[in-house]
């Protein structure tokens, strides 16, 4: 029976059959209405309960989790101010060990020159022989006429010419003795210089470890705070994390670009070692051998980078004694440079390639082939690209594990938000789900007004019969009252 | 309980990965086969015939098939293969193939003389077999004709071809000089064969424009 013989089951007449279909609908609807409005009402309770149910447990699991990301954020704050700190110390230890590790033999030396200068400086304060005394009585004598030529006066002329010759003499000793305290005094510059010298640079290095102290002053006052989980170093490191993330995704970024070059560089050739046509999955297998290359590239420069300490990813690397450590530097390099060579040439056969194809589709045009000047140019340029992008590869290790750390904090941060918003948007949810079940009754109560209409109507006047039988039976039992009290 | 339910959730998503794993792989490989024309007039049109070979030459990778055949008076032969070719899977080896390929075809323009009937079947035929034998993933056959075919006295042709899985492509469709006088001929030239095609399980179509044969080898 299709829908239109339902509809006019009552009547040909469209209209009235319709309207006995309303009547019988809203007579069925009226009938039904106490248990349907108490299902509809109790499908809203239960719906708010379970989405309230729902958002608290979500927002148990999100306050759990920021608890956690909170714990992440000062336990990598924490690791990354203690390795700070470590290298600040290392730092010192190499200023001791290079500048003050000599202080010994430094101390000694200064000593030497010093007592050298203290001897030079005796040696350079003993007076020299001061002139004598009596040349008061030479100037008294010279003084005398020189014209008497009496004995008394020769004899003291000859005092005279004895007591000059012996003054000059005298004073000679004197300005050599003079000439030689210079001397020394000259001997004494290059130890002063020296000295000097040696002072300045324990100066240096000193001032070197004081910059150093107010750095590692500064990282420690850090890392108590962080040790204390104070609020002010939880937002330095969230913003921190946030910054890092964003700082190392562009350089991740740009090295998957250079990936890319790189295998475009060498997926041509390497069809030429690992045939064209074979597949694995939808994939050439040439192209999933030019990946696996740079794959290995990157691995053997994670490695490498692991080797030198400059990242910390994997424990084990950084755990090895120097020796085993300083083998597999040299074995990852090794292995890079071998690698950097096999690129280098593919990226030249590629260029052999590309040309002879070229050359073949200008023969298949029917165009004399022709050989381009300066072909080596791009040739040389390639080679020189597939050696370099290997070890360019190789740094991808810093902002790779800038990323993974910081990734872990912003995708903690993240996924909380999205917790927290999925919690409100559940409990408004289900605040909306009541009283949308509230509105469905009132609405229900809409589509049969006319029975409700007639119900209310009918319990009224139900009601005032009421009232006016129980007001004459009342005014019955009164009159018989009275009787009996008269 | 719970390892049930482990056990079943890994079931159901290990089988579908191991059975899609186990299906025969697809090739994805591509196998053409060119039927010319050199009946009558159309052996002038072999000119257009090689821009076309050029094109395909220079389409096809490594791995790929590539035949030539003449429509001839009985073209159910292999003398009427032109040239026929598997490019090596190195790229080098594979130019140096396709260098020889086109070097034959140009050998074959030179010297080509016309035939007096067109055995078109014959050389559908034909191609059906070579393209089986490529095993290749997707299969071509080019039609270069003006479709109307003209078979010798006693020769039987009109039976069914199996074409399950090829794509069959009528290229240079030339009108004749009866089909200007009616062009219902010419339509039902092609509707006839669209029909024979289509029945027996091949894909049809025809590139009259020359300037459109680029993305001939996409579907």
């Amino acid at each position: 029976m299709a829908s239109t013989d339902i509809l006019l089951l009552w009547s040909d007449h469209a209209a009235l059959s319709v309207t006995i279909w309303l009547a019988i609908a809203i007579v069925f609807l009226y009938l039904a209405r106490g248990p349907a409005h108490r299902a509809i009402r109790s499908l809203g309770v239960v719906l708010r309960s379970s989405l309230r149910f729902a958002a608290k447990a979500i927002s148990g699991t999100e306050q759990k989790l920021t608890e956690r990301n909170r714990e992440v954020l000062l336990e990598t704050g924490k690791q990354a101010s203690q390795r700070l700190l470590e290298r600040e110390f290392h730092r010192v230890n190499a200023v001791v060990t290079r500048d003050l590790g000599a202080f010994p033999s430094l101390n000694r030396r200064l000593s030497e020159q010093i007592n050298k200068m203290d001897q030079d400086y005796q040696q350079a304060s003993e007076e020299p022989p001061a002139p004598p005394s009596w040349t008061n009585a030479v100037t008294a004598m010279v003084k005398l006429r020189s014209d008497d030529e009496t004995m008394v006066g020769n004899v003291l002329g000859h005092i005279r010419t004895t007591a000059e010759n012996q003054h000059r003499t005298a004073m000679d000793e004197y300005r050599k003795a003079n000439r030689v305290r210079h001397g020394l005094l000259r001997g004494m510059m290059p130890y002063w210089r020296k000295v000097s010298q040696s002072l300045q640079d324990i100066g240096k290095s000193i001032l070197g470890l004081e910059e150093r102290s107010r750095i590692i002053d500064n990282e420690m006052s850090r890392y108590e705070e962080i040790v204390a989980g104070s609020s002010q170093a939880e937002r330095s490191l969230a913003a921190s994390a946030m910054t890092q993330f964003f700082i190392a995704g562009t350089v991740l970024l740009v090295a998957v670009i250079g990936g890319v070059v790189n295998f475009y560089l060498i997926a041509l050739p390497m069809s030429e070692m690992v045939g064209g046509n074979s597949v694995l999955g939808p994939f050439k297998t040439s192209s999933i051998a030019a990946l696996v290359i740079i794959m290995l590239e990157i691995a053997m420069g994670l490695f490498l980078m692991e080797s030198l300490r400059i990242t910390r990813m994997f424990p084990l690397i950084g755990a090895l004694d120097d020796q085993m450590r300083k083998r597999m530097i040299w074995m990852t390099f090794a292995i890079l440079l071998i690698l950097a060579g096999v690129e280098s040439s593919l990226a030249y056969m590629r260029d052999l390639l590309a040309a002879d194809r070229e050359a073949l589709r200008q023969t298949l045009a029917g165009i004399q082939a022709t050989n381009p000047e300066f072909r080596w140019i791009p040739s040389l340029g390639q080679m020189v690209m597939g050696f370099i992008l290997p070890f360019a590869l190789t740094f991808v290790a810093i902002p790779l594990e800038s990323f993974i750390h910081s990734s872990r904090t912003v995708g903690g941060s993240t996924l909380a938000a999205v917790l927290r918003g999925l919690s409100v948007v559940l409990r408004m949810f289900g605040n909306a789900t009541y009283h949308f079940a509230n509105m469905l009754a009132h609405v229900y109560d809409l589509l049969i007004f006319i029975p409700l209409r007639l119900e209310d109507m009918f319990r009224n006047r139900k009601a005032v019969s009421q009232d006016v039988a129980v007001n004459s039976e009342a005014g019955k039992n009164l009159a018989e009252i009275e009787e009996v009290r008269l | 309980m719970i390892r049930r339910a482990t056990t079943a959730v890994a079931a159901a998503f290990l089988v579908p990965v191991l059975l899609t794993g186990c299906s025969e792989p697809r090739s994805h490989a591509k196998a053409v086969y060119m039927l010319l024309d050199t009946s009558g007039t159309y052996t002038e049109e072999i000119d257009k015939a090689r821009t076309i070979l050029g094109y395909l030459v220079a389409t096809l990778d490594s791995g790929d098939s590539l035949g030539v055949a003449r429509i001839d008076s009985r073209s159910f032969s292999e003398k009427d293969i032109v040239a026929r070719t598997t490019f090596d899977s190195r790229p080098s080896v594979a130019s140096q193939q396709k260098r020889e390929f086109i070097k034959t075809i140009d050998k074959f323009r030179k010297s080509v003389k016309g035939s007096p009937y067109t055995d078109i079947s014959g050389g559908l035929l034909q191609a059906v077999e070579y393209l089986e034998e490529t095993g290749a993933g997707h299969k071509y056959v080019l039609i270069f004709s003006d479709l109307a075919e003209d078979l010798k006295k006693g020769d039987f042709r009109d039976f069914p071809i199996p074409l399950d899985g090829i794509h069959v492509i009528a290229l240079n469709v030339t009108k004749l000089r009866s089909d200007n006088v009616d062009p219902r001929k010419y339509l039902d030239r092609l509707a006839k064969w669209q029909e024979r095609v289509s029945s027996n399980g091949g894909e049809w179509r025809v590139v009259n424009d020359l300037d459109h044969v680029g993305n001939m080898l996409d579907s």
